[in-house]
């Protein structure tokens, strides 16, 4: 499941409610992201999205990750719209047999969605305003996975 | 109509993030032949590095035919996360 949300969300929350009733999963990994905070200033980031289309390619890609890693449930809450230092941003969750496929799905899943997720993040600096783009990090992170990748 | 949307630094660009053409243009290049005239600052972005289309909120690559009343989105680099 793909949920955009435009206010802040509880992650401890969506965890249990992730976790809870599961008789058959021995492994639920977690990745939670924070917007990183620099002191003084109002508005940190701004992530724009593009309804309709962001949540049906973030659901095909976790799809294709259910597949990848065998997973028996994942689930993807992000922010859209203004988001202040220390506001959680995004949550990624991945219930398996086994703790190996769990953590892996959560490194691929944050992979995609840093670099190839339809959002668009604004960066509010001391320097002004800028628009972030993948990173040559960013991109070498997601080329591990290119064996089976679809881009 | 063509209905317009510009995300991330091409509505900034533009000044704009969404706006509709008329008459309908029947193909992309014809849609971005129209951007041309009232913009070829925004009209160079579209053709620049990484800029995706999106027809009717489905990627497309090359020059896809429109339906009347298509939407289309321009897509910058992505980033999330």
């Amino acid at each position: 499941m793909i949920r955009l949300v435009a206010e802040t969300f509880d992650p401890g929350a969506a965890l249990n409610r992730f976790s809870a009733g599961r008789s058959v999963t021995g492994a639920v990994a977690s990745f939670l992201g924070i917007a990183r905070g620099e002191a003084g200033r109002a508005v940190a980031l701004e992530l724009e999205a593009y309804p309709g289309f962001t949540e049906t390619r973030i659901a095909a890609f976790m799809e294709t990750a259910i597949d990848r890693f065998g997973l028996q449930d994942a689930e993807v809450i992000h922010r859209v719209g203004p988001i202040p230092p220390g506001d959680p941003i995004v949550l990624v969750l991945a219930a398996a047999a086994h703790r190996r496929e769990a953590f892996e799905a959560c490194d691929y899943l944050m992979d995609y969605l840093k670099s190839r997720a339809p959002f668009w993040k604004k960066e509010y600096g001391p320097a002004g305003a800028r628009w972030v783009e993948p990173t040559a990090r960013d991109l070498a992170d997601l080329a591990r996975w290119r064996e089976t990748e679809q881009t | 109509m063509a209905r317009v949307l510009l995300f991330g630094r091409l509505g900034d660009i533009a000044g704009w993030r969404e706006r509709s053409f008329d008459p309908a243009p029947e193909r992309l290049s014809a849609l971005k032949a129209m951007i041309r005239r009232i913009d070829s600052a925004l009209a160079d972005a579209l053709d620049g590095p990484g800029v995706q289309a999106a027809v009717d909120k489905a990627l497309v690559r090359g020059d896809a035919v429109l339906r009347p009343g298509a939407e289309v989105a321009f897509l910058p680099p992505m980033s999330g996360g």
